[in-house]
């Protein structure tokens, strides 16, 4: 019984995975499988609930700071918002693969778009000198000045706040300035680590 | 010659009277001045020549009557010339042993006339003739040019003088030419003086020091008291009024010995001796010399004082003395002055200036670095500003006024700190191979505007976590890094120390950013230096193994920056960085004009790789690790690629190894050379120009050759000459035609392009690079018949014949080579003869160089061969005969070949022959009978052929030994050494006992097929 229900099981994710995998980037289908697969690890469901799996908040959380060393708490809140593409507060099996389809093989582009969302704390779409830096209470002198200084050269139009268009073109121009205001994505050390467990050794179970 | 008669030359007694002119080096180069002024004065200024002096000039000259030649009247021992006066007087009179000039034009013609001893005329006429600008102006015109004042001035005079004679015109202008020639000696002396004056200030500064120690102690002081004139010392050392000091004057000082009156002494570059009492400052008289010149001091002073020769205990203060003298014997080798005038150049004193204001940095050093240096260093210019202006202008009323302006520029730059003059800066090693030792030219560095904005930085740099060092450096990315000022602040405030050690750490980031700065500031050779001793370039290499792209790319850039100097290229070897950046050089891409984004990276990683290598490859041990590790297939590869910033280094790079064979000939066999040539076609000038370098390097293979004319390259090469204004293009596009050229049927192409008339139209006006090639290429192009009377016609004669007076010595080798294979056809002989072509060449053998030599004697040969009344010519080369026959105790066996060569040319001459003979030539030849080089042989042998039809040269040979030695030359595998040596043995064989010796030495037992082929030989 508990056989084929697990043989009903792989049916159902191998379809969700073709699904997935024409609608994400990045992920051919044994790799949306694969996913899938973590995905339900995650969520401690030994059973896959199909599309129907929701992850909340701390989940992710904890998934990307274990996974990619990613620690910085307003960061991780910009992360998880990121993901939640709805913006239901809870991100779905589909927003998760995509989500990681940006962090692990994400393109320029998509990277600048998630960073973006990462820093545009309140979701106006504009980063502001306040929220730049908000982790400690009050930053040294120096960060701040640098801060400004950066501010200040990257926004092209001279209004004061960061949009994403000053952003974008700022990044072009120099790439280095992608996580100017703190590490949102996983070093390559810590991607290929997790392409190595999630694609190899999960398939060699 | 007024002033500088007056207030430079150096009189013996008192200025008034008749005073001899002093034998001093200054007084010597003023009488050459103006002998050099009155030498040239009629050819001139024919009009002004023709004045006539309002009083003649007299003097007791050295000259007799029956030095003066045509245009004199001569009877007995009296002269008078033909050229006279409008009252028929003439214009110069001679009765022993005085004679009367008065124009300039019998002046030249005097001066002329005394062949080598018209200095010593000079020299007695000025000094019999204390003002001469009296007697050759009047009293007026004199005054007014004692006057120094401007033209205006001496034209309002000519209104005033309202002279009755027609000539005031000329008056007036030759009162300018004299006032102007006044000016030119003053400031030429000026600049000799300058360049003497300047060591001696410290040496009598050292001395000065050490007798003040003498003065202080108690009884057993030598003296009683010693003091300088005045406190204030310039700049250059010297304590003496400026206009004392083209005299050489460095101070004056004031004496008080235990024993004897009171001393004043002067102390000069020539030697220290008493003057007529100058106490103090500002004093207008008493600098006569009133005493011997001493070569010191103390020299002097024991002399005088016999309290101080006694006293003074020689030994003590010749070792406190040692370290200054030492040092001075130090400078005077490298002068090469004489011994006693311890002297040292411009540049040495500069450098001091330099030391100083360093030591000065180092006391007080970051905020207000500047300030101090930079006023030393403008107080130095000023005053030296100063001399030269005083001199030029000598009005003191304009020299009060420009000291004014001075003095406030000088208060201005002691107050700002931006005053430094560029110049000093020099960076002398911006391009150069060598190492110097580092230099730490703080004190000439302005601070760039961004100083404080770096400080800042730097600050933040060594504060920072990561985040808000990547802000930092992207901050740092907008400084104005190509600057050298920034480069230098970013250094010198600690950043370059921290962007290194940013490498080490694991943020690819952190790493990527400083990249980024030090692949801009490593532009300068400086920092380059710097990044090499802070071990820079180990961890660059390390980061070439980095699996991000970016920083490979990044590292490999900075690299190349940083290697420029071989002690970076060799570390980079030494780390195993050839190797690493020959990786990068496969990108794996096989299609490199289509690329995808994805391989694009790795084009970039790759292109820098190229340029890593490019510099290395500047070391002939990188170019062989290059080519160990598999590098020339990949820049093969590469050079397929369609874009000019990739084809640069790569081309530059396979141009640099090509130096090499074993590079030639892989390039040849790997199919290079299609790309090569097809790169000659880029509209880019400098890919152009390295794919003819490299085409010259390689072309040095025949195959290479013949494949360049395949594709087309010589066609190309041709219309490369049209772009003349590039003249390293045009070097390397010349080059490449020449080493082209070496075979016929490329030089076949290359008629068909007209490239020879090009080529002729490009021996005029062009740097020494393109000469070389251009007579290179005419020397191969002439080596086909047809080409040479097509040289003649386009005129190229004539300018190969002017370059045969040039220094450059591989210039001189093309050129001969090119005039020699001209020199076989008639035609072209003529034009040589006319032009004294011969001549020049014949002069070429005193060169030192054996490449000169032997290049030269074997263009005579066709010359000689050719010449019209031959003979004769070389009879004319006085000395000539002489200087070929010296050339056979060269030890160079080219040399020795061709002056053999030539020799067999000269002595058919029999007039010639019998000169040669006179002078040794048998001896000569016969010594080199030993030699075993064939070349040689054969030409030798060629020589004792023709050589033997003079005289009893054939016995002469005999009894010299020579015959014995030549039977060995047929045991030779060279059928020409066989062909020349049988026609010697011919003709020694005249002479009985040479035969016998010839039998003795089995010459019937040598091969008798050999000589019977030789004489059979259609030659």
């Amino acid at each position: 019984k508990c056989r084929k229900m697990s043989a009903m099981n792989r049916k159902v994710i191998q379809t969700l995975a073709e699904t997935i995998s024409k609608q994400v980037e990045h992920f051919n289908k044994t790799e949306a499988e694969c996913l899938i697969r973590e995905f339900n690890l995650l969520l401690g469901e030994p059973t896959n609930m199909g599309e129907q799996s929701r992850a909340g908040q701390s989940e992710v959380q904890e998934h990307l700071h274990h996974t990619f060393d990613l620690t910085d708490d307003i960061i991780m809140d910009g992360a998880f918002r990121a993901f939640d593409k709805d913006n239901d507060g809870i991100v779905s099996l589909k927003e998760w693969i995509e989500g990681l389809s940006v962090l692990l093989r994400g393109t320029l582009n998509e990277k600048i778009k998630y960073c973006f969302h990462v820093y545009d704390l309140n979701g106006d779409g504009f980063i502001t000198r306040r929220r730049c830096f908000p982790t400690e209470e009050d930053p040294d002198e120096g960060v701040k000045d640098l801060v400004e200084i950066t501010l200040k050269k990257m926004d092209h139009d001279h209004d004061g706040k960061l949009s994403f268009d000053d952003f974008e073109k700022a990044v072009r121009e120099e790439n280095l300035l992608l996580e100017a205001f703190g590490t949102c994505l996983p070093d390559s050390t810590s991607v290929e680590a997790f392409e190595q467990y999630v694609f190899q050794e999960q398939l060699e179970q | 010659m007024g002033l500088s008669l007056t207030k430079a030359a150096q009189w013996t007694t008192a200025s008034s009277g008749t005073g001899k002119l002093e034998f001093t080096p200054m007084n010597e180069s003023l009488l050459k001045e103006i002998l050099c002024f009155v030498e040239q004065f009629s050819s001139q200024h024919p009009q002004e020549a023709e004045h006539v002096f309002e009083e003649p000039l007299q003097w007791r000259t050295t000259l007799v009557a029956s030095d003066f030649k045509t245009e004199y009247d001569i009877s007995d021992s009296a002269v008078q010339s033909h050229e006279k006066d409008s009252e028929g007087l003439p214009l110069l009179q001679f009765s022993p042993p005085a004679v009367y000039v008065r124009s300039f034009s019998q002046l030249s013609k005097l001066v002329h006339l005394a062949d080598d001893k018209k200095l010593e005329e000079v020299r007695t006429c000025l000094e019999e003739n204390r003002d001469p600008v009296v007697k050759i102006l009047g009293r007026s015109f004199a005054t007014a040019l004692e006057r120094e004042d401007t033209q205006t001035d001496i034209l309002s005079l000519v209104d005033k003088v309202k002279d009755p004679a027609k000539d005031s015109e000329t008056k007036v202008k030759l009162c300018l030419l004299l006032h102007n020639m006044d000016k030119q000696i003053l400031s030429k002396l000026l600049e000799e003086i300058s360049e003497k004056v300047s060591l001696n200030p410290t040496a009598v500064k050292n001395e000065v020091e050490l007798l003040k120690q003498l003065c202080s102690e108690g009884e057993k002081r030598a003296l009683k008291s010693l003091r300088y004139t005045s406190d204030f010392e310039f700049s250059n050392g010297c304590r003496t009024p400026l206009w004392r000091q083209p005299h050489g004057e460095i101070c004056y000082l004031v004496i008080e010995p235990c024993d004897t009156e009171t001393l004043y002494i002067t102390y000069s570059t020539a030697g220290v001796f008493l003057n007529e009492g100058i106490k103090q400052e500002g004093e207008e008289s008493g600098y006569e010399r009133t005493s011997d010149v001493y070569t010191d001091l103390v020299t002097l002073l024991k002399s005088r004082s016999p309290h101080f020769a006694e006293n003074i205990n020689e030994q003590d203060f010749a070792a406190q003395k040692l370290p200054s003298t030492h040092k001075f014997q130090h400078v005077e080798s490298v002068d090469g002055e004489k011994q006693g005038q311890p002297q040292r150049s411009y540049e040495q004193q500069e450098k001091n200036v330099h030391e100083k204001t360093k030591q000065q940095h180092t006391v007080n050093k970051a905020g207000n670095r500047n300030k101090y240096g930079s006023s030393k260093i403008a107080c130095c210019y000023i005053s030296s500003l100063c001399l030269i202006m005083y001199f030029l202008s000598y009005t003191y009323s304009v020299y009060i006024v420009i000291c004014w302006v001075l003095s406030a520029l000088f208060l201005f730059s002691k107050t700002s700190a931006g005053a430094v003059p560029v110049e000093l800066e020099s960076s002398t090693d911006s391009e150069e191979e060598e190492e110097q030792p580092a230099r730490h030219p703080e004190g000439n560095t302005d601070l760039p505007p961004e100083y404080w904005q770096i400080q800042k930085l730097v600050k933040y740099l060594k504060a920072s976590d990561q985040k808000a060092t990547v802000l930092t450096l992207y901050a740092m990315m907008d400084l104005n890094l190509m600057q050298e000022t920034c480069q230098l602040a970013i250094r010198d405030l600690g950043g370059l120390e921290i962007l290194l050690n940013l490498l080490d750490t694991k943020e690819v980031r952190c790493k990527i950013g400083s990249l980024k700065i030090l692949r801009k500031i490593s532009h300068n050779m400086q920092i380059s230096r710097t990044i090499v001793d802070m071990r820079g370039l180990q961890r660059m290499v390390t980061t070439l193994d980095s699996p991000n792209k970016d920083l490979k790319a990044l590292s490999a850039e900075t690299i190349a920056n940083v290697a420029r100097f071989h002690r970076a290229r060799k570390i980079v070897r030494n780390l195993d960085g050839i190797k690493k950046l020959v990786k990068l050089l496969d990108c794996g891409t096989p299609n490199l004009a289509q690329v995808s984004a994805n391989q694009e990276k790795d084009v970039e990683v790759a292109r820098c790789g190229v340029l890593a290598l490019w510099s290395c490859s500047k070391s002939c041990k990188n170019k062989e690790a290059i080519r160990k590790a598999g590098g020339i297939p990949l820049l093969g590869r590469l050079l397929k690629s369609p874009h000019a910033n990739m084809l640069i280094p790569v081309v530059g790079t396979l141009q640099e190894c090509s130096s090499e064979e074993s590079y030639r000939v892989t390039i040849q066999t790997e199919g290079m050379i299609k790309d090569l040539v097809k790169n000659l076609r880029s509209d880019n000038d400098e890919l152009q120009m390295h794919c003819a370098s490299a085409i010259f390097k390689c072309a040095e293979e025949k195959e290479t050759r013949d494949l360049v004319r395949k594709y087309k390259g010589l066609q190309q090469l041709v219309s490369l000459l049209g772009k003349a204004d590039n003249k390293q293009l045009l070097a390397a596009a010349t080059g490449a035609i020449w080493k082209c050229s070496i075979s016929t049927d490329n030089v076949a192409e290359f008629q068909k392009h007209n490239a020879l008339q090009t080529l002729v139209g490009l021996l005029t006006d062009q740097p020494e690079e393109v000469l070389v090639n251009v007579a290179g290429a005419l020397g191969e192009f002439a080596q086909i018949p047809a080409n040479k009377p097509t040289i003649g016609k386009c005129g190229g004669i004539k300018p190969l014949v002017n370059l045969l007076i040039g220094t450059n010595q591989a210039l001189l080798v093309n050129v001969t080579k090119a005039l020699g294979a001209c020199a076989t056809d008639k035609d072209n002989m003529t034009i040589i003869q006319q032009l004294d072509g011969v001549r020049l060449v014949w002069s070429l053998l005193k060169k030192p160089s054996p490449d000169v030599q032997s290049s030269a004697a074997w263009a005579l040969c066709p010359c000689i061969e050719n010449a019209k009344d031959a003979g004769e010519m070389v009879r004319s080369l006085v000395g000539g005969l002489e200087l070929i026959l010296n050339l056979l105790k060269s030890t160079n066996n080219e040399v020795l070949a061709s002056i053999c060569a030539a020799i067999a040319k000269i002595a058919r001459d029999e007039e010639n022959l019998a000169v040669l003979t006179d002078h040794g030539v048998i001896p000569l030849l016969t010594k080199l009978t030993d030699t075993t080089d064939d070349r040689l042989r054969h030409h030798l042998a060629e020589a004792i052929y023709y050589c033997c039809m003079w005289g009893n040269n054939r016995e002469s040979f005999g009894e010299a030994q020579a015959v014995a030695p030549l039977v060995r030359f047929l045991k030779s595998k060279d059928t020409a050494v066989h062909l020349s040596t049988a026609k010697a043995l011919y003709q020694l064989s005249w002479v009985p006992n040479n035969v016998i010796t010839m039998y003795e030495r089995g010459v019937v037992k040598v091969s008798c097929s050999v000589v019977v082929a030789a004489f059979l030989s259609p030659h």
